[in-house]
């Protein structure tokens, strides 16, 4: 069937039934096409099984980390509620009922993360404030009905899979104006029924509190963009029958909250009681995020450095969206599984280990053709050598004591730089930034401590203060406590040595104090004595220069730590079979997140030769050979115009091209036929040009077009 | 930098951190001289070291900002590994600047060099010196009148006699724009002499290395004026300046010869496509292999769609073929939806009813859009064994553009079991989506260049010079008027007649009503006013005619583009309307 008609866009195409039964599954997908299809059931069920568990542990992250905001929230609306109880009948609370509790929920500028935000304060409320929560988008609301029509199907809808009414009341009511009073009738209904109905079931009161008349939640997603008029009319309505329709707003705020009183004048803002509520800033939910996805050995899957970059950049330049770092995790999740053989081993230990035996002959080859094996056996001795480029088994055993080593290298990693970080993340200008995130980049990327940074950040913990000092010392020793490895036990037991010394010093350090200050002594002396005095202690310092003990100690410290960098904060690269758990192909990461479609364009107009690898098409930085497709010589010589192009100029030029080129080949064609192809292939090339938004047809004068461009050669 | 800093050091309440053993020195030994001085220096080194970027706050977020630097490395870094997104670099400086005012005869000028431009076998003699490769195009620039390669054609005689100066300052200004292009400038202070030189022989490989390594001398000097930021900086302004100089006087210079001095003025569809299917396409083998390169990614696409992510081809080239042999590989055993986004009547409307009434069978309607989209959304996620493919074909064409039509495309793609590949062509086509419909969307961009024709996608009647050949209005007049009783077609051609005589009258404002009726009913067609209404409504309803009140008159008009359609067969109309109105009063009888 073809896909082209004078009269239809459209096109459904709908296979056999009986051949639409057997769909083709996920993972057969992920074999075809491709030379290497090693494991490549494996790989797709190990890459499966990952993602599930970082998808779930994202989720579980984003839970915990909205639980303090939804509670206070929910604490908000419950006293807020109460106070609808109570206060109805003295004359403040008259006043107090004019008002609506309002939670203005600030949620910063990451508006695609809000979505999750909203679903899960919506099953928050549901369980613990009331049935009745209704979110509206500002898209659906153009105008008064239409908010009134929304809110009225959405709680109707609440209340049907409440107490699963007939259904054809609610199509009734759908068709009907809906109007505020009518809401408030609808809610006596409902929660007189609640009151009265002996048969309710108890589960449902307690789960949505104890209250006879629970509230109404209506949550705006994106305050912002509703129009202010709707806002006004509705909050005004609303505040009047408040009385009888107990109704709770949730503003959802992504930019900051003075727009409330933008979008509203005073006479109306007055009538609403407001609250703030910020929401976890999106940086360090970043940081969460990354603390428990990469900078863990609970998965085993790691991101180069590079690949690191280009995520947060485009998480920090681009939307701010940890949706979006997700996406990018998992897209370079599904890429190193669908283009390293070897990531068959990127699984816990002792499934990886168990995998390496039933490793087929092509793997092995593939495992001695890495890079970083190769290192690695270079530097065995020369048996050793033999025996691995040869020998199965010995390759097997050997690459299991690496992987290994893999794995214990990662542990006593994560650990030393948690360590680092703690020191040089509380330092004045942060030299080494001031997110681990950072600190982990320039890991990944080098050895830290040939880098300037860390130099200077080194000599600014040479001037710590003592209590500074242990207090870093002391959340060290939290991070290794933490952890159960016992890797690196012994530096456990060195800082506490450290920190037993440092108390030590406090108790000499007052017994100096003292004997100090009576060494000293406060004597009356005149103006002469105390210079000299102060000289002579000048001297004593300048010939003695012993450092004080806390000094010492200090430096050892710092020499401790700087040794633990060196030993422990190689860069993977230097460690063999790295390549297994690695992602490290940035380019297609970048490609296919943060493409440059314009660019794209460019310079397939521009410079033809990257694309078409014909050497008729080299040429010149700028320049551009008369043989080249049509519509890059149209597009070149329109370059040359400013805003309006004759077309008959254009024409002739690109006519002059063409023949020019055409010369070489054989004339066999007439000239006035030939002629009648030039001005046709010119007539594409210029309505492609349109097609692609270059030049669009003007009125301004006869025959022209409008570039739509700037900038040219 | 040193001197730099150290001044803003001056200038700069600073807080640095000193350790009690410095405090405690610095109080006790006043005249501490150099022991002390030197620890000061130290310490001032290492703050310089942090300070190293001046504007560097304590605020987390200004520090990453001004990392941008650093950013546009990472994103850059990889550039020349990645064939895919070509020479970013300097594309985009070019892409994004802006333009100069450029005299109207540019573009002629360009062209005869590009005509000149050597090709292939001139070059094959000296293609032994990548040097001398270079070289010639440039060389063959310097357009000097003793040119050989002379273009026959009578028309474009005249571009040819332009003034070499006038070109030489054109080939200086790009050279102001890159820094790359410094060849470019270096022909400037050069005499003819060499360039003549080197015309009347080519083939001596010796004579032209020693003008590469006279450029080479010549252009040194030349880049060493151009950097420092300075000079940047007040380019930048000019070229502020010069934007606004192009656009604050309203008028163009540009010639005013107009299409219809030239015999091929407008081709039509047809004859355009004849035309078009006799070129040969250049390049085909090239054009193959990257189209096979594209195929190999088929699975992959497939593999990614069924994971949850949408496709978005972009790049130069049609990319419907490409989505057709994807359709026909991998789609074949699944429901897929194939809509042609450069269709003019395609609308969201028919997108929808086509999933709801031929995928989902339904045959009820809806009452709104949204309706209609909630109750498909329903279906979908009710049923998770139902999987459907939607292909659509220029995402970006002007239907489907809107914000509305995108905002109902990504909810439908943003289900899990909707798969959506689409293709973009137009060059701002991104700025369709802000982040709530790209995070909806959840696209994977890939490049897909294939420099086929877009010649489906040019194909319906609205593209530029092409004639509008009025086929389709006429076809659908044709249908009409069939459907009509007699007397009815012969108010129509009363109406279009008169029309048509007043085709010329400037001060024409259509046909009032009560003189029209008079006409009518000395023709015999109608006997009353109101069976004259009603007829009016029907050809009201059919787009037929239009009617605007002048005056409390009611005046009747035909609509523009039939008139403009009969009006471009003038001669013709006779011929084939009068024709088939004749047929129509002949088959009356027969009827």
């Amino acid at each position: 069937m073809a896909t082209s008609s004078v009269s239809k866009g459209c096109f459904v195409f709908k296979p056999n039934f009986k051949k639409r039964k057997i769909s083709v599954p996920v993972e057969d997908y992920f074999n075809k096409g491709k030379n290497e299809s090693e494991d490549s059931k494996l790989r797709f069920e190990t890459y499966q099984s990952i993602w599930q568990q970082m998808k779930s542990e994202t989720e579980q992250l984003q839970e915990e980390l909205n639980k303090n905001l939804f509670n206070s929230l929910i604490e908000f609306l419950q006293k807020s509620y109460s106070g609808f109880q109570k206060n109805s009948r003295d004359w403040g609370g008259q006043i107090k009922l004019r008002e609506i509790p309002t939670a203005a929920l600030i949620l910063g500028v990451n508006v695609t993360d809000h979505d999750l935000t909203f679903r899960s304060l919506t099953e928050a409320l549901h369980n613990n404030v009331t049935p009745y929560v209704v979110s509206l988008q500002a898209k659906d609301c153009p105008d008064m009905k239409h908010f009134l029509q929304k809110l009225v199907s959405q709680l109707m809808n609440c209340c049907v899979d409440e107490e699963s009414k007939e259904e054809s009341i609610l199509v009734a009511q759908k068709k009907t104006f809906c109007s505020m009073d009518s809401l408030s009738s609808w809610y006596m209904s409902v929660t007189h029924i609640n009151k009265t109905d002996p048969k309710m079931p108890r589960k449902k009161r307690t789960s949505s509190g104890q209250w006879q008349s629970p509230p109404v939640v209506l949550i705006l997603k994106d305050l912002e963009s509703f129009t202010t008029k709707v806002l006004q009319d509705f909050i005004i309505i609303s505040s009047q029958h408040l009385h009888e329709f107990p109704l709770i707003l949730i503003f959802g705020i992504a930019t900051s909250p003075i727009i409330i009183h933008r979008l509203l004048p005073h006479a109306v803002s007055s009538l609403l009681c407001i609250e703030l509520f910020q929401s976890l800033s999106c940086k360090e939910h970043l940081t969460t995020v990354l603390d428990k996805l990469l900078l863990t050995t609970h998965f085993p899957f790691k991101l180069s450095e590079k690949v690191l970059q280009i995520l947060t950049n485009i998480f920090l330049y681009h939307d701010f969206s940890i949706q979006n770092f997700i996406k990018g995790l998992q897209l370079s999740l599904l890429e190193h599984f669908y283009s390293q053989p070897l990531s068959v081993l990127c699984c816990n230990l002792p499934e990886a280990k168990r995998r390496i035996n039933f490793l087929s002959e092509n793997q092995c080859e593939n495992i001695r053709r890495l890079p970083s094996f190769r290192r690695y056996v270079e530097k065995q001795a020369s048996e050793k050598q033999i025996a691995l480029l040869t020998n199965e088994r010995f390759l097997k055993e050997e690459v299991q004591s690496l992987l290994e080593n893999l794995h214990v290298y990662h542990t006593d990693y994560f650990l030393v730089l948690r360590c680092l970080h703690q020191f040089t993340s509380s330092l004045p200008k942060y030299p080494l930034g001031r997110q681990i995130r950072e600190l982990y980049c320039t890991c990944l990327e080098k050895n830290i401590w040939d880098s300037e940074e860390y130099e200077s950040a080194l000599q600014l913990l040479r001037m710590l203060a003592k209590d500074e000092l242990m207090t870093i010392l002391q959340k060290c020793l939290k991070v290794f406590k933490t952890s159960s490895e016992e890797q690196l036990g012994s530096t456990a037991k060195r800082i506490e040595e450290f920190l037993a010394q440092f108390q030590s010093l406090d108790a000499e350090a007052k017994e100096e104090d003292t004997s100090g200050l009576q060494s000293k002594g406060l004597q009356k002396t005149d103006l002469y004595h105390l210079q000299k005095s102060l000289l002579e202690m000048k001297e004593l310092r300048r010939t003695s220069k012993k450092q004080t003990r806390f000094e010492v100690l200090r430096e050892k410290v710092v020499n401790f730590i700087d040794s633990l960098v060196r030993e422990y904060l190689l860069p993977p690269e230097t460690q063999p079979l790295h390549e297994a758990v690695y992602f490290s192909a940035a380019h297609t990461l970048r490609e296919h997140l943060n493409a440059a479609p314009r660019i794209a364009l460019h310079t397939a107009l521009n410079n033809p030769y990257h694309y078409l690898k014909n050497e008729a098409l080299k040429s010149e930085e700028g320049c551009i050979p008369n043989v080249a497709p049509d519509i890059c010589i149209a597009y070149k010589l329109h370059l040359e115009c400013s805003r309006l192009i004759n077309l008959v100029d254009w024409s002739e030029a690109f006519a002059t091209v063409v023949t020019a080129a055409e010369k070489m080949d054989a004339n066999s064609v007439t000239s006035e036929e030939r002629n009648e192809i030039i001005h046709a292939r010119f007539i594409r090339a210029v309505s492609e040009l349109e097609l692609l938004g270059f030049i669009k047809p003007t009125k301004q004068k006869t025959d022209h077009v409008a570039r739509l461009t700037w900038g040219g050669c | 930098m040193m001197s730099t800093l150290e001044l803003k050091e001056d200038k700069m309440l600073e807080v640095q951190f000193v350790g009690d053993d410095d405090v405690l020195n610095h109080i006790l030994d006043r005249e501490g001289g150099a022991k002390l001085k030197k620890e000061r220096a130290q310490l001032l080194v290492n703050t310089k070291k942090i300070i190293k970027k001046p504007e560097y706050d304590l605020d987390e977020d200004d520090r990453e900002v001004l990392k941008d630097q650093n950013y546009v490395e990472v994103l850059g870094r990889d550039i020349q590994e990645s064939l895919k997104n070509g020479s970013a670099a300097d594309g985009g400086n070019k892409v994004y600047s802006f333009q100069n005012r450029k005299p109207s005869e540019k573009m002629s000028k360009l062209a005869s060099e590009l005509a000149k431009t050597p090709r292939k076998n001139v070059s094959v003699n000296l293609k032994n010196d990548p040097e001398i490769m270079i070289n010639i195009p440039q060389c063959s620039k310097r357009q000097s009148p003793s040119d050989k390669v002379q273009v026959k054609n009578n028309d474009k005689s005249e571009f040819l006699s332009t003034a070499p100066s006038g070109l030489r300052k054109r080939l200086i200004v790009p050279g102001s724009h890159s820094d790359s292009e410094s060849e470019y400038s270096a022909s400037n202070s050069e005499d003819e002499g060499v360039a003549q030189e080197y015309e009347e022989d080519t083939n001596e490989a010796t004579l032209s290395q020693k003008i590469a390594s006279q450029n080479r001398v010549v252009s040194a000097p030349v880049c060493k004026e151009t950097p420092s930021k300075k000079m940047k900086r007040d380019k930048t302004s000019d070229l502020v300046e010069e934007y606004f100089e192009a656009h604050s006087s309203s008028k163009v210079l540009t010639s005013d010869r107009t299409l219809q001095k030239l015999k091929r003025a407008k081709l039509d569809q047809q004859t355009l496509h004849n035309l078009l299917s006799k070129v040969s396409p250049s390049f085909s083998a090239e054009l193959k292999q990257l189209n096979q390169q594209y195929e190999q990614l088929f699975h992959k696409w497939m593999l990614q769609l069924r994971l949850g992510f949408n496709i978005v081809l972009f790049g130069l080239g049609s990319k419907r073929d490409l989505l057709e042999r994807f359709r026909s590989a991998v789609l074949q055993d699944s429901i897929h939806v194939v809509i042609n986004g450069f269709f003019p009547g395609i609308s969201v409307k028919s997108i929808l009813n086509s999933i709801t009434e031929e995928v989902l069978d339904h045959m009820g309607t809806f009452r709104s859009l949204l309706d209609q989209l909630d109750w498909i959304v329903n279906k979908f996620k009710e049923d998770s064994s139902l999987e459907l493919f939607l292909l659509i074909h220029n995402l970006d064409s002007q239907m489907l553009r809107g914000d509305k039509s995108q905002q109902i495309i990504g909810q439908l793609s943003s289900l899990r079991n909707i798969c959506l590949i689409a293709s973009i062509d137009h060059l701002n086509a991104p700025l369709m989506w802000d982040h709530a419909k790209q995070s909806l969307y959840n696209w994977l961009w890939y490049e897909t260049t294939t420099y086929s024709p877009y010649t489906e996608e040019t194909s319906y009647e609205n593209s530029l010079l092409v004639k509008q050949s009025g086929s389709l209005p006429l076809s659908s007049l044709t249908h009409v008027l069939r459907s009509l009783t007699p007397n009815a077609r012969g108010i129509f051609r009363l109406l279009i007649k008169y029309q048509l005589d007043n085709q010329d009258n400037p001060s024409y404002i259509g046909l009032s009503f009560q003189d029209f009726y008079q006409q009518c009913r000395e023709a015999f067609l109608v006997n009353s006013d109101l069976t004259l209404r009603a007829q009016l409504t029907e050809f009201r309803d059919h787009k037929l005619i239009r009617t605007k009140k002048v005056r409390l008159l009611l005046q009747i008009i035909c609509q523009d583009y039939l008139t403009s359609c009969l009006l471009q067969d003038k001669y013709t109309f006779g011929s084939t309307v009068g024709n088939k109105w004749r047929f129509y009063d002949g088959s009356q009888g027969s009827i």
